[in-house]
């Protein structure tokens, strides 16, 4: 059994004269450019010809989307803090798709740490800004007077990160790790019924039983993770506005 | 590559393997603590049946912070296994 377990490859990479590799575009940035594709062609269908009452399903689907998050903000952050409706929204589409495109044959986009560390650290940057928007920068550098708070600010987004990116790594390497269980019990079946396995090199039993799998660690903890993520993000600025 | 190297790197890989799969014992805890916070929501929600969506989402959010220390077992076990992170050490000292 021969499981082989890749980080994100290199797409584009702009070579030095001696061949050396200056700088390099990742596999999840190349996916994340599709997502956003993908994000931005949402908006513009949903929100084309928009009339003052809905007429078509469109409109009724991008209304319900926009009173969604803005209840969601509303009961979890209070009235004050609507104006981060936008980045929630925004986050929380780009996780949900940039999960779930493993579906159709691309890499998570959260299965690399690079990308879950920058989500991370745009939270940790609003966070930080509404400590300091609503308490003043003297309070939050007063914090700082017990030094085991420096530990608990840094410890948010490392774990906002490892969490995301845990969770989605961890359903990859374990459905890579059943495929190749699965070829290894198809070719063994092959030998015991005396098959040639350079003939039936066609592994019966990765056929259907992988998607079992895929319905739970693709779709339901791609789900979950994404909107764990951003309720952490509101309940993080919401105790910073305290 | 000499005897002595070789030696060295199995060593290594055997201790990273061990070390993979002792890490992988983090799985306990995050595993007791949801089961609890799962079996408290539903306490909950069969005392009052009309708050099901908040205990429901909530518990996910308690599940989610309950599980970030397996995830980081996970993490460590991950990169035992394959970024290979102490055989670096080892070409410039045997051999």
């Amino acid at each position: 059994m021969n499981v082989e377990v890749q980080g994100p490859k290199r797409m584009i990479s702009l070579l030095s004269d001696d061949g050396s590799i200056i700088f390099s575009i990742s596999e999840s940035v190349v996916t994340g450019w599709i997502v956003i594709l993908i994000v931005l062609i949402l908006c513009l269908v949903l929100t084309k010809d928009l009339k003052k009452i809905p007429e078509t399903k469109r409109q009724c689907a991008a209304e319900y989307i926009v009173k969604t998050v803005n209840n969601m903000i509303e009961t979890n952050m209070g009235r004050d803090l609507m104006g981060y409706a936008p980045y929630i929204a925004a986050v929380f589409s780009y996780i949900i798709i940039g999960t779930l495109i493993s579906m159709i044959g691309f890499r998570s986009v959260t299965a690399d740490i690079s990308v879950t560390g920058a989500l991370a650290l745009m939270t940790f940057t609003l966070i930080t800004y509404t400590k300091i928007r609503y308490n003043g920068l003297g309070k939050y550098l007063f914090s700082f007077v017990n030094p085991l708070n420096i530990i608990s600010e840094v410890a948010t987004p490392v774990s906002m990160a490892l969490r995301l990116f845990g969770n989605v790594c961890g359903g990859m390497i374990i459905t890579m790790i059943l495929y190749g269980a699965l070829g290894t019990l198809s070719s063994s079946v092959y030998g015991l019924l005396g098959l040639n396995a350079d003939v039936y090199y066609f592994n019966i039993f990765q056929i259907g039983i992988p998607a079992v799998l895929s319905i739970y660690f693709d779709l339901f903890s791609g789900a979950i993770q994404s909107y764990v993520f951003i309720m952490l993000t509101m309940a993080y600025i919401k105790m910073g506005k305290e | 590559m000499n005897e002595a190297l070789l030696n060295a790197q199995a060593t290594v890989l055997a201790g990273q393997a061990i070390g993979a799969g002792l890490a992988m014992i983090a799985g306990i805890g995050p595993g007791i603590g949801e089961g609890y916070a799962v079996g408290k929501a539903i306490e909950t929600i069969g005392r009052q049946p009309e708050i099901k969506g908040t205990a429901t989402s909530t518990m996910f959010i308690g599940c989610a912070v309950a599980e970030t220390t397996g995830i980081y077992g996970l993490f460590v076990a991950i990169v035992l296994l394959w970024m290979n992170p102490f055989l670096k050490h080892l070409t410039g000292t045997v051999g």
